[in-house]
């Protein structure tokens, strides 16, 4: 296993849950309830240091029983790796704490994911939609149930779904 | 305080009073200024709604969205080789780069080693790319804050640039020229000559728009001292490139994750200390110098050799091949109407664009089409820090902030 994620698996024994390394690629996944204690130690300890948030995203699991997936990349400057922290949120609860207090650029990205997935993020200073529009009513578009062609007033456009 | 909250602080005079009745009031109340969507200073569709004290930007809201076209949506139902086209369409301005971006993410997902002659034609194309993005960058950005003259002289040699690439892929903006596993087609002589000659014409020119620039008062009294973030505040927002270095910190993925013919070439990285909006002039302005550098040492080090890597169940086969010969026309088909077998996985592969780290988070589950794919982009992040830049500064320089970031629409936004 990787030093890192022994290290934080030996601090989190409880919210630990397994890490991967792929492609040179650290992904440590942790549980909901431990992930932001997981980031606070990551952001403020400097053996780890990740001062420097990369990105959030998410991923949609449809068949899965705990279908989203949110994913926290950080680097650190000083120490120079790159680690991946991600969790699982069930569709009927799909909320988990906002990393705003750590990282400020978490702002606009956990608003992202929250416009394009649906997901909630506790704490979250500003939580509305950023890039669909404020009065959008027909979902969150990266879900896997979202047609490419999207949804709702277009549906009653004849030509679009006349087969011929 | 919620948008709509806001929105009914403003202009709360009483008609009544006995003091406001007959007088015309010196108001102090906050006033809600929308700047955008269209607006010529905003690099695109964009939306600011400015809360004002006087001149003074108390708060801004940008308003984001107006060029979105779920460029991840699509990712999703394509195969690899179909979204490079996409990629021109994110950052329009630097097209090159997203591919470079783009490519390289797939292949790190493939685990393809690209030849060596097609990474030094990568680098080549990608440091050309940067240049002309600060080109573009210098023009506008001294448009924006008054000097009109700069704006010809740069897009002048950038011109000149976006006519080598019409010549190379046969588009200026839309290049599409990159592909996974190395490039579409080598350079011939022509090409060569044109690159050589630019060099020699390049750095006079450079000092030139500095002459315009750094004697003018308005200029300086414009970019000093203005829009300052620290390095704390630039990196715990994930600011990047040009921007973040402005702050002091040498973050610069070509040095710190060497990737294609970088780590063969010899540069610096050009950082600031201030972190104001002259320091991040500053550095696009060396980094014209280092690319220069680097492109030299490009022509120079290049041997012949093949420019696309050996993987025939990934690489697309070369063009007049695929005319000619039958099994080449079905393995472009198949690629095309299929795709490849990606490994089930997740990668995340950052590059250093001009503008900043422009990353690809791909996850796959195996098959011809990425599973979710994410476009870090550096717009959109560092749109996120403009309220934190902008506050206490006055209307004016709003323009400057955004402009320092080189932001284009079609990326934040995508």
């Amino acid at each position: 296993m990787h030093p890192i994620a022994e290290k934080i698996q030996s601090r989190f024994p409880e919210g630990f849950i397994s890490s991967t390394e792929w492609r040179g690629d650290l992904a440590i996944s942790v549980k909901r309830e431990a992930l932001h204690d997981v980031c606070a130690y990551i952001r403020r300890d400097p053996e780890m240091d990740c001062d420097y948030m990369v990105h959030v995203s998410s991923v949609d699991w449809p068949d899965e029983a705990e279908r989203f997936e949110v994913v926290y990349e950080v680097y650190s400057i000083r120490k120079r790796h790159r680690i991946r922290i991600k969790t699982r949120v069930p569709e009927d609860d799909c909320r988990v704490d906002s990393m705003v207090d750590l990282w400020m650029g978490a702002d606009f990205m956990e608003r992202e994911v929250f416009d394009m997935m649906g997901i909630r993020f506790n704490h979250h200073p500003d939580l509305r939609r950023i890039l669909m529009p404020d009065d959008y009513t027909e979902g969150y578009p990266l879900r896997k149930d979202f047609p490419v062609q999207g949804k709702g007033w277009r549906d009653t456009f004849d030509f679009l779904n006349d087969p011929n | 305080m919620k948008l709509e909250d806001q929105r009914t602080t403003v202009y709360k005079v009483d008609p009544n009073h006995p003091e406001t009745a007959d007088l015309p009031t010196l108001r102090t109340e906050e006033l809600l200024l929308n700047m955008g969507p269209q607006h010529p200073a905003t690099h695109g569709v964009l939306k600011v709604i400015m809360e004002l004290e006087g001149e003074r930007l108390v708060k801004s809201t940008p308003v984001l969205g107006y060029l979105h076209r779920g460029v991840e949506k699509l990712a999703e139902g394509g195969t690899y080789h179909q979204f490079i086209p996409h990629t021109d369409r994110l950052d329009y301005v630097c097209a090159m780069y997203n591919n470079f971006a783009y490519c390289r993410a797939v292949e790190k997902l493939m685990d393809i080693t690209v030849p060596e002659r097609a990474e030094y034609l990568r680098t080549l194309v990608a440091e050309v790319q940067r240049i002309i993005g600060h080109l573009f960058w210098l023009g506008t950005q001294a448009l924006d804050i008054g000097a009109m003259t700069v704006f010809f002289y740069t897009f002048r040699d950038r011109e000149i640039l976006l006519d080598w690439f019409d010549e190379l892929c046969g588009a200026r903006l839309t290049t599409s020229w990159y592909r996974i596993g190395g490039v579409e087609r080598d350079f011939n002589d022509s090409l060569i000559d044109k690159v050589k000659r630019f060099l020699d014409y390049f750095p006079p020119k450079i000092d030139e728009y500095v002459i315009f620039l750094e004697k003018n008062r308005v200029w300086l009294a414009r970019t000093r001292g203005v829009a300052v973030i620290s390095a704390e505040d630039a990196l715990s927002f994930g600011l990047s490139g040009p921007t973040l270095r402005g702050s002091g910190v040498d973050y610069d993925l070509r040095k710190y994750e060497p990737y294609s013919a970088y780590p063969w070439c010899e540069f610096s990285v050009p950082v600031g200390k201030n972190g104001d909006t002259y320091d991040r002039y500053w550095i696009r302005i060396e980094e014209f110098r280092e690319s220069i550098k680097i492109i030299k040492q490009c022509l120079e080090q290049m041997q012949p050799g093949p420019i696309m890597a050996d993987v025939p169940s990934v690489t697309l086969p070369p063009k007049d091949r695929v005319f000619t010969n039958l099994e080449s026309m079905i393995q472009q088909f198949k690629l095309f109407s299929q795709g490849f077998d990606a490994p089930a996985g997740e990668i995340y592969c950052g590059t250093e664009a001009h503008k900043g780290e422009l990353g690809f988070y791909i996850v796959s589950t195996g098959g011809g089409n990425p599973y979710r794919l994410k476009i870090r982009s550096p717009s959109f992040i560092h749109m996120g820090a403009f309220d934190h830049m902008s506050k206490g500064y006055m209307i004016a320089d709003a323009v400057t902030i955004f402009g320092s970031y080189d932001i284009v629409m079609g990326e934040c936004d995508r």
